[in-house]
């Protein structure tokens, strides 16, 4: 099996969250799944550009699509904000030709064209659907059997069910999701059920709403350790900046003592495959990864 | 299926005499064509009298029957139960669609929800002759702008999914009054837009406190996509040119300014923007992220391959200013 994609870094992986793509080219190179870096590509606007400009988030989101579209390659994100932000674009321009068109205009004047030929899906469920969790388990040299991993989907890759049941053919269930479950087991972890694991962290109000945020990261955290977590793992670097880079401020907030290692998605995938904790960037973590 | 037996834990509680919510257990035979509401009768039908819940039309239009089905925010009178049971299994929990605000069983006190929709000046603001010598015609194109809005029929299902209203912040005004908002706002014949703009702009309150989360989206019985109305809000926000400028707008606009000069986002100035004097609070928090090697320094900082066409993409297709 040889897998191809054009990898949509996103900013965070290559700013606050380096170790996710540190991890993520690590995976890639373990599951021989080869990823051509879209270096052309910008911000996705991070679902904030398009409350101040929404025809700009969709000529530049069409535009990160138009790389993968020449490489001829299917597309993949590691971060649920820019899935959702790319796959939307894709979907609005796909189900509406004017609006298409008047992208284009614009793209047109650049050279390019947006032309709605690749697929547009998170990382999670590109493994899901093209690699097989039946191979990854297959893959697995350091079992994760002593952990209890507590997933934490992050909105953006679950909500709205419609357009994920567009891009995906994995048909999670918003209330319901079982995609990260079923992987955490792939690894042999034990996974966690826990009521906050399709809630919200907050990020989105982090600057203007501080107290929300940590409220909603800290209710998640606590949820978690409730019921005998672990770890946590979320494949959303911005999910991961609430609940691990700011676990403090989260704590102080809900007024409990909380201390939970967060890994990344593919910081999890990368030690059950053999990687050096090194390797997947565990070193970047803020709160203290002392389980491995 | 023909028929499916389920177990239903309900949610039981009397405000007047109770202390304590209870749950009572009901094993119940369900058909194929039965809906929630269905079953939310025959329990009062035929098991137990005094069970209360809210309905009226049976059609999904007077807004009264919502209620919470293993934690999803559901209008009883339009869900089938099966395909409740696809998704939960045969062992199904109802609870009121706020425990919080429970009065009777499934009768919750909706007034915190009435008095967010009274704040938004929830009705058409225009002047009316009263005797036209002919119809007053909207066209369909200016009808299409109001998205379906005004098909919101204030059930609730998204308020009460919305984890900034029932978690974090009791002042939100939460979705469905911002719909309502959205839905006069885009009104042609409405006056009061700038006030009511002025109402969802509020910090603290308003639309910046959405999370951007979208439980209201998959909540709302009418698929009316709450979420994209709070957008559209704040579009008109920065077209009517009302939005107050503070760290929740200078946020949305930093993305622009940032992506002219990177391609890819500076989180750093992205801070440093939105906060301005303020980012000194982050100062504690920068330097544990820059400890971690998790800050790119400026001089640093990636840049888009290509970003001469990302400038000028922006510079022809920006649609707003601030
Ligand atoms: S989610 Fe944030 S960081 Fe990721 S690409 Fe989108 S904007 Fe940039
Ligand atoms: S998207 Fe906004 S309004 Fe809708 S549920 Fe989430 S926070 Fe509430
Ligand atoms: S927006 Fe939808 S869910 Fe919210 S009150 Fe209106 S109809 Fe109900
Ligand atoms: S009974 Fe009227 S909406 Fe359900």
């Amino acid at each position: 099996m040889s897998l191809k994609y054009a990898l949509y870094t996103g900013c965070t992986a290559r700013e606050s969250t380096p170790e996710l793509l540190k991890s993520t080219l690590a995976v890639a190179k373990k599951l021989d799944i080869e990823l051509v870096l879209l270096d052309e590509a910008s911000c996705c606007g991070a679902s904030h550009l398009q409350d101040f400009d929404d025809f700009l988030s969709l000529v530049l989101n069409a535009r990160n699509i138009c790389y993968a579209e020449m490489l001829e390659l299917p597309m993949i994100t590691i971060c649920n904000t820019c899935q959702l932000n790319t796959a939307l674009t894709k979907k609005r321009l796909d189900e509406n030709p004017e609006l298409k068109e008047r992208v284009n205009e614009k793209l047109g004047e650049v050279g390019l064209e947006y032309k709605g030929s690749v697929s547009v899906r998170h990382f999670l469920y590109a493994l899901i659907e093209d690699y097989g969790l039946d191979n990854l388990r297959k893959k697995v040299v350091k079992p994760l059997s002593q952990f209890n991993i507590a997933p934490f989907y992050g909105c953006h890759n679950i909500r709205p069910s419609e357009l994920h049941h567009f891009t995906n053919s994995t048909k999670e269930s918003a209330y319901n999701p079982t995609s990260l479950d079923e992987l955490i087991e792939a690894l042999e972890g034990n996974s966690v059920d826990y009521e906050h694991k399709n809630k919200c962290c907050g990020f989105h109000v982090d600057l203007q709403a501080p107290k929300t945020a940590n409220r909603l990261s800290g209710n998640a955290l606590v949820d978690a350790i409730d019921n005998d977590a672990d770890m946590m793992v979320t494949p959303c670097p911005l999910c991961h900046l609430n609940l691990d880079v700011k676990q403090h401020a989260a704590s102080r907030e809900v007024g409990r003592d909380i201390n939970l290692p967060v890994l990344h998605l593919p910081q999890l995938i990368g030690l059950a495959l053999g990687c050096t904790p090194e390797e997947v960037g565990i070193q970047h973590n803020v709160t203290e990864v002392n389980i491995v | 299926m023909e028929k499916q037996k389920v177990t239903i834990n309900v949610f039981r509680f009397n405000a007047e005499t109770d202390y304590l919510p209870h749950y009572d257990k009901f094993e119940i035979e369900v058909s194929k064509e039965e809906v929630v509401l269905d079953v939310l009768n025959r329990i009062k039908w035929e098991y137990d009298g005094s069970f209360t819940y809210r309905r009226s039309c049976r059609h999904g239009i007077c807004g009264s029957c919502a209620i919470k089905v293993n934690g999803r925010s559901t209008l009883a009178c339009k869900e089938r139960m099966i395909d409740m049971i696809e998704l939960f299994g045969t062992e199904l929990t109802f609870d009121p669609v706020s425990k919080n605000r429970a009065v009777k069983d499934m009768v919750v006190d909706k007034s915190d929800f009435w008095k967010k929709h009274d704040s938004i000046i929830p009705y058409l603001v225009a002047d009316i002759d009263e005797h036209p010598e002919s119809e007053n015609i909207v066209p369909p194109n200016e009808a299409e702008q109001i998205d379906e809005a005004d098909y919101c029929i204030q059930c609730g299902c998204c308020y009460y999914a919305c984890p900034v209203v029932n978690e974090a912040n009791e002042d939100y005004l939460g979705p469905a009054a911002l719909v309502k908002a959205y839905r006069f706002n885009a009104d042609v014949r409405d006056g009061a837009k700038k006030e009511r703009l002025k109402i969802v702009d509020k910090l603290g309150k308003g639309v910046w406190d959405c999370v951007k989360c979208y439980e209201c989206t998959e909540a709302c019985p009418k698929e009316l996509d709450p979420m994209s109305k709070i957008t559209k809000l704040h579009n008109q926000l920065f077209q009517e040119e009302v939005v107050q400028k503070n760290v929740a707008s200078r946020h949305a606009v930093g993305f622009k300014k940032s992506i002219e000069k990177h391609g890819i986002l500076d989180e750093g100035m992205l801070v440093a923007y939105s906060e301005g004097c303020a980012v000194f609070k982050h100062i504690p928090e920068a330097l544990a992220m820059w400890k971690k090697g998790k800050i790119v320094m400026p001089w640093e900082m990636p840049k888009s391959k290509k970003l001469d066409e990302i400038k000028k993409l922006i510079k022809i297709s920006s649609t707003a200013k601030f």
